[in-house]
């Protein structure tokens, strides 16, 4: 066996691996299941940006929390939310992590410290700092991490938390996940600042960015903020650019994008490709390591959506339950 | 044993009482310490009006003033409670609910709903509301029923100083959303309360005041309007009115308003809210469809006008409804049931 250049386990680097993989096949599926009508409503998928995503929740446990985005099933995948349930919940079933009344935009699971996904752009930021704040009274370490895109980060929630969070000291780390469109319109068009670690600087955090496709470099960034968070060394931003393989929502032609744009990515931006390279090539694990998870990730999600499809839909009376605990 | 304090006193001594109770229940908002940082006295201020004075000396860290940034501080109170927390926030003034609307009526609202029952959010967001304090448009209104409207939101609006600590202690003790509406021209009103801590039920309204010849049906300050209006109209008139504090806007008592408008076969709505979409017309909406039968005239609704807050006092002075505009309304719903 040839020495380790990386700062995870080979079984740590097997995880991670299943873990993208697990989020592509998701979306690769639902691309191609909502297109045939079966899933009501809209999704956003998150295929591309898996190593962001899987690189920041390595360094996460149940007691810390994240708030997702409206393109939240790579973070609820990777924080640990049971594939099965996503699945029936996307399909509006009763079996669904939220019993068919959340949808793809509100998967939640707060035992897994996943606050989340969240319709509202920008919405999660205030809602970390309050769960940080939360560990901060406990005592208990947990930090909070909130995802946004480089279009929410434009949203005066996203600023004010900063804010907040700097003048707090809150173990906050703000995630910019860094596409290239805020829905279709393009970041050099709507964004000031040529990078958002200059709006870290504008909130007197630390700030960087990083190559979001390639895993190693997120996981090592995001390692050093959760960690100094962690110790009460405050909030930091971490800017990862990243591809979006789909469009804003299925079923965007996204005539906005350059022609071969999304070819050249998939050949060359590959998250996944990417790390299976990098592992095989350190003699960390070799491709059949590799295949044979694919296998069983595949296995998974064929499973969940034919499970999903048989699942019962909501009895008519979930329709009025809870509203409120007590009323 | 009582005794008789302020509508602010016991909004202090409510949250003193939780606080000490439950070492999860903590105080965020602008200048509730007041001094944070200053080369002051630490907490100059307790609140701008000074309902939190004191409790800083008490719990210290426990009460955090926070940036002029509604949207950040009370989606932390949320995202608290989410997570355990029993977190009061105090927005000044209601009026400013429209800059962090979002985090309450697409947040803590829906939190518990869209995770399929897996959430509970038991935040409460204090907030002043209410006209007469010469504070014109953006810091007068009475928005409670813009929140009344949002399922997952609790309202409540206490009408004096013994409600009101009844009342917030059941709210921080409540495990849903609450929205906690203080009338600023009651926080002087004193009246006898109890020292101990008790928590009034939310849904159960309080006959203020009984009465056999009609129904009058109002909440916070405008109980007191329709209190002195009943006064006026047992003097003067031989009419009595019975008054019926709702306390709580939701959950609202059906029960008690259906049955005092099946005794007295008349209704008249006081709310200090605009007319449109108002607590006035839910109410009147509500008993004209379930005692339809009961009712000997047309319910009435004495409200403030369609209109912002006036600014100069003279205006002001008419946008309240005021004991007299009560009177002349349960005067109509008389006139009318002997004209037919």
């Amino acid at each position: 066996m040839s020495s380790n250049p990386f700062p995870l386990s080979r079984d740590e680097l097997l995880r991670a691996y299943r873990t993208m993989r697990t989020i592509r096949d998701f979306e690769e599926r639902l691309h191609f299941e909502f297109a045939k009508g079966d899933i009501p409503g809209f999704v956003h998928l998150y295929a591309g940006e898996e190593a962001c995503a899987t690189g920041i929740m390595m360094h996460l446990t149940d007691i810390d929390r994240i708030a997702s985005t409206h393109r939240g099933h790579g973070h609820c995948i990777a924080k640990g939310v049971d594939v099965h349930e996503m699945m029936a919940e996307i399909y509006g079933k009763a079996t669904g992590s939220c019993r068919g009344k959340g949808g793809s935009m509100h998967i939640a699971d707060l035992s897994k410290g996943m606050m989340g996904a969240n319709g509202i752009l920008g919405a999660g930021a205030p809602l970390i700092c309050g769960a940080a704040l939360a560990s901060k009274f406990r005592g208990d370490h947990g930090v909070g991490v909130t995802f946004f895109g480089d279009g929410a980060a434009n949203q005066g929630t996203v600023l004010e938390s900063m804010n907040l969070a700097a003048v707090w000291n809150l173990p906050v780390l703000f995630v910019v996940e860094n596409n290239g469109y805020a829905e279709a319109t393009s970041v050099e068009y709507a964004t000031a600042v040529d990078s958002y670690v200059d709006r870290a600087s504008g909130f007197g955090m630390p700030g960087v960015t990083v190559d979001g496709t390639d895993f190693f470099a997120v996981y090592e960034a995001a390692g050093e903020i959760i960690n100094r968070a962690r110790e009460g060394g405050g909030p930091a931003l971490l800017e990862c650019s990243v591809t979006r393989f789909y469009g804003h929502f299925e079923g965007d032609a996204q005539t906005y994008k350059a022609k071969g744009e999304n070819e050249f990515n998939r050949a060359n931006r590959d998250c996944l490709k990417i790390f299976r390279a990098r592992v095989c090539d350190a003699g960390l694990a070799s491709e059949r390591d590799f295949a044979l998870i694919d296998v069983e990730v595949a296995a998974l999600i064929d499973a969940a959506v034919s499970s999903a499809k048989d699942a019962p839909l909501p009895h008519a009376r979930e329709l009025l339950t809870d509203v409120y605990v007590s009323y | 044993m009582t005794r008789k304090i302020s509508f602010k006193t016991a909004i202090n001594e409510a949250l003193d009482l939780e606080m000490t109770r439950d070492p999860n229940v903590i105080l965020l908002g602008e200048d509730i310490v007041g001094g944070s940082g200053a080369p002051g006295e630490a907490d100059a201020w307790g609140g701008v009006l000074g309902v939190t004075k004191g409790l800083y000396a008490k719990h210290g860290g426990r009460l955090l003033d926070t940036p002029l940034s509604e949207s950040a501080y009370v989606g932390a109170a949320i995202g608290a409670a989410a997570c355990g927390m029993r977190p009061v926030a105090e927005l000044m003034f209601i009026d400013f609910m429209g800059v962090c609307f979002d985090q309450i009526f697409n947040q803590a609202a829906k939190f518990r709903y869209m995770f399929g029952g897996k959430a509970k959010t038991p935040v409460v967001i204090r907030a002043m509301v209410g006209a007469g304090f010469r504070a014109a448009a953006q810091h007068s209104q009475m928005l409670t029923p813009l929140f009344t409207h949002i399922p997952g939101l609790k309202v409540v609006c206490p009408s004096n100083a013994y409600e009101a600590k009844g009342l917030l202690i059941q709210a921080i003790r409540d495990d849903d959303p609450v929205i906690f509406c203080e009338h600023k021209n009651l926080y002087g009103l004193e009246c006898e309360v109890p020292e101990e801590s008790y928590a009034i039920p939310f849904g159960e309204a309080n006959i203020a005041r009984e009465g056999k010849d009609v129904t009058i049906v109002s909440y916070g300050l405008t109980v007191n309007r329709a209190l002195e209006a009943a006064e006026k109209l047992a003097r003067k008139d031989r009419v009595e009115a019975e008054v019926i504090d709702l306390r709580t806007l939701s959950p609202i008592d059906w029960d008690t308003v259906l049955e005092s408008v099946e005794s007295t076969g008349r209704l008249v709505v006081v709310d200090e809210a605009n007319p449109r979409c108002s607590l006035a017309s839910d109410v009147a909406a509500y008993v004209a469809q379930h005692a339809f039968g009961a009712l000997k005239s047309a319910p009435q609704m004495v409200t403030a006008p369609h209109t912002p807050t006036p600014f100069s006092p003279s205006l002001e002075d008419l946008y309240v409804p005021s004991a007299d505009a009560i009177v002349a309304a349960v005067g109509k719903t008389i006139a009318r049931a002997k004209a037919a």
